[in-house]
């Protein structure tokens, strides 16, 4: 198993970014990354896209196809890896089909081994159950490598069991139910899913819907080991493709986000230092 | 006697056709993990596990085991509303023409127009059983969604359909007779705007949904329960059919040519001739304009997925797929909207692969040919999926070793008819400059039926 993403949680709430790699051109997409990076990022998990995202919302859903029209593919996805220049661990967050089809052999194997020759730490394969996993689950026990799986709030039973059994490195607690995407509010939901899972030995990093500083400070205070953000940082990206901004600026206003997000759940992990909103 | 009609005297009965199950135990049923041989599983995001439990669990107790009487009102609603069974008619012209005996299974007959009838019907009975409180799906051709919002309304369900938004605008009728239903079309515009990226966009809405709503798949595709279980809903087409050859012609016919998309027609055509070894069973795909790929583009000019796929993971199982070599899944192409689809069910997968199915192709301009024949030869106006299967009849005819491709006695399915795709045959006719067909310049030139 990953040591590295075991430090990362080891030292109070990990804050854990996504963007999809290749958003919207290679070069730009590295800058960004190591925008998130600077920002105060402790895990990356690094989208490598696939054309049918269908546990994706609308944002990522686009980042994704931005990606695909640059000419993200796996093999391109190791080189960006290598070329990235981080400090944080990272994570491969893909479908598998992807993973399933790459090399000369059908099956996980060649794909966990390359990750794994390029320094990646982990995976997040949403249309992956627990049910489905144990060809991956060797390859990643062989090379290891952790793989994270995602805790639905409908999640329950024998199911939670098994992914009990296969969770390694932290385990993504879905904060609602639906796709990714940023939203107003944080989900009663991830209270009750927390609970459900009070004594696994994994970190419990929460994510979907988490748009702000403050929504990261209330998961944590809530309970969390980590936060995961997503569409709120793609979001900036497509704002950037959109208004064709230059990198550079679009870097700068991805690693301020970063940082109000990561100094949200620092502070969530410190109640007593919060800051009382002022009453209105 | 039909099984159908057999139902009527109280015969307990599961899913339609099983009492022959001893009889036709074939090598077909998914295994207890909803695989068949290596193809099938559960390959969906977290939030759908419980909804997928749940419904594998109705399926056993409603439909396997009849629970609360489930299959007699299925059946009873079949016959009813649905207008089973179809007949079993022989095309005097098209055996005269073919010198053996061709017989027409026709799901055209069915309400609506389509064999998607069955499916929708038993998934929409099955949801209001499991207690659910809103239906969604989604539909290439429109047929799918057609027969869903029809079975929703008479049902009293809630009803919304996603359809990719090519396919709104190639299949406008089916439109306007899901909204006339009553029922929410949300149009997709993601990738090139057909089944595939509505069968994803509807899995979204199912994950947020999932607690109260029931999503009411296509075809045999997508994660297990719902190969076998929309198979086990079309096979009333094969229980039909074999019972009235048995009956009409005294003995099994040699071959049974279906046309195949997603699968349901095909699996629901083969089902209870799967045992039977002296039947020759084909799976007639789209060609399309090529059986070339374009990898660079991302693009292949058919949707002949068990001719031409490979292996993979698509929208929750383990199946064939049009895919580059990355695993990127790669658009499809038909002139018929029906077949337009990258994937292909589980099921059909293994049977092709353990030969007891065999794959063939047609492409659109034999395609459209066949449409032309059985309409102006017999009478029926098949939809463009359908006129494939003819197109193989038609081009396994014409061969040397027709005798031993097809036999004395074939049944084709007609799987629905083709009113809807009246505007699409008229256009691609004029552009095609096909000459066996009637002349539509008129029609072309006023825009179709515009």
């Amino acid at each position: 198993m990953s040591e590295r993403i075991d430090a990362a949680f080891a030292d109070g709430p990990a804050f854990v970014p996504y963007l999809a790699a290749g958003d919207p051109t290679y070069e730009a997409s590295l800058e960004y990354v190591e925008a998130l990076d600077r920002g105060g990022a402790d895990v990356i998990e690094l989208g490598l896209p696939f054309s049918e995202p269908i546990a994706e919302g609308p944002t990522i859903q686009e980042a994704v196809i931005r990606a695909l029209e640059g000419g993200m593919t796996p093999e391109r996805f190791f080189e960006f890896v290598e070329d990235l220049e981080v400090e944080a661990p990272l994570v491969c967050m893909t479908y598998y089909n992807l993973i399933y089809q790459f090399g000369e052999e059908r099956g996980p194997r060649p794909f966990v081994e390359r990750a794994a020759e390029v320094g990646l730490e982990g995976f997040v394969v949403p249309d992956l159950p627990a049910e489905e996993a144990d060809p991956l689950r060797d390859a990643c026990d062989e090379f290891g490598l952790d793989l994270i799986f995602i805790v639905a709030p409908t999640t329950r039973g024998e199911h939670l069991d098994r992914m009990r059994e296969h969770v390694s490195g932290y385990v993504y607690v879905q904060a609602r139910l639906g796709t990714t995407g940023a939203r107003e509010d944080v989900s009663d939901q991830t209270n009750a899913s927390l609970e459900r899972l009070a004594d696994w030995d994994v970190p419990k990093a929460v994510g979907f819907g988490i748009k702000t500083g403050e929504h990261a400070e209330r998961i944590v205070a809530s309970g969390a080991d980590g936060i995961i953000v997503g569409s709120a940082l793609v979001d900036i990206v497509a704002e950037g493709h959109e208004n064709d901004e230059p990198t550079a600026e679009t870097a700068a206003r991805l690693e301020t986000k970063a940082r109000e997000l990561a100094e949200g759940a620092a502070r969530g992990a410190n109640p007593e230092n919060v800051p009382q909103p002022e009453q209105p | 006697m039909t099984e159908l009609e057999a139902s009527d005297d109280g015969t307990e009965r599961t899913p339609a056709g099983r009492e022959n199950e001893t009889e036709h135990e074939g090598d077909d049923r998914p295994l207890e993990d909803g695989s068949f041989g290596r193809f099938g599983g559960q390959y969906v995001p977290e939030a759908l596990m419980p909804a997928l439990e749940e419904l594998e669990d109705a399926y056993r107790r409603y439909v396997l085991a009849n629970e609360d009487g489930f299959m007699d009102e299925f059946r009873q609603r079949l016959r009813d509303f649905g207008g089973r069974p179809t007949p079993l008619q022989r095309a005097d012209r098209l055996s005269e023409r073919y010198d053996r005996d061709v017989y027409l299974k026709r799901e055209d007959l069915v309400h609506g127009g389509a064999h998607k009838l069955n499916n929708a019907l038993g998934q929409v009975l099955l949801a209001k059983y499991m207690g659910k409180e809103r239906i969604i799906a989604e539909t290439g051709a429109g047929q799918h969604g057609t027969a869903t919002a029809m079975a929703a309304a008479h049902l009293d369900m809630p009803c919304e359909i996603y359809m990719g938004r090519t396919d709104v605008n190639r299949q406008r009728p089916n439109v306007f007779r899901m909204r006339i239903n009553g029922a929410e079309v949300n149009p997709v515009d993601a990738g090139r705007g057909t089944l595939k990226e509505a069968i994803s966009e509807t899995m979204r809405d199912w994950s947020q949904t999932v607690e109260n709503t029931h999503y009411v798949i296509g075809s045999v595709v997508g994660p297990h329960p719902f190969p076998a279980m929309v198979r086990d809903f079309q096979s009333v087409i094969s229980e039909e059919a074999r019972d009235q050859c048995l009956e009409q012609i005294g003995s099994l016919p040699d071959s049974v040519l279906a046309c195949a998309g997603g699968g349901s027609n095909t699996m629901g055509a083969f089902h209870h001739f799967t045992a039977d070894e002296s039947v020759s069973l084909y799976a007639v795909e789209a060609g399309g304009s090529s059986l070339e790929v374009d990898e660079d583009a991302g693009v292949a000019p058919n949707s002949a997925t068990l001719s031409t796929g490979t292996e993979g993971v698509l929208h929750g199982a383990r199946t064939h797929l049009l895919q580059d070599s990355h695993g990127q899944i790669m658009e499809s192409h038909s002139v018929s909207a029906g077949l337009d689809y990258a994937g292909v069910g589980p099921e059909l997968a293994h049977l092709v692969e353990s030969d007891r199915v065999t794959p063939v192709t047609v492409d659109d301009d034999a395609a459209l040919e066949a449409f032309h024949r059985l309409s102006t030869e017999e009478g029926i106006i098949p939809a463009l999926e359908t006129a494939h299967a003819f197109g193989f009849l038609h081009e396994a005819a014409g061969r040397d070793d027709a005798d031993e491709v097809l036999g004395d006695s074939v049944v084709v399915t007609v799987s629905g008819r083709g009113d809807k795709d009246l505007e699409t045959v008229i256009e691609e006719t004029e552009k095609r400059g096909l000459e066996a067909a009637p002349d539509l310049s008129v029609f072309a030139k006023e825009g179709g039926l515009r």
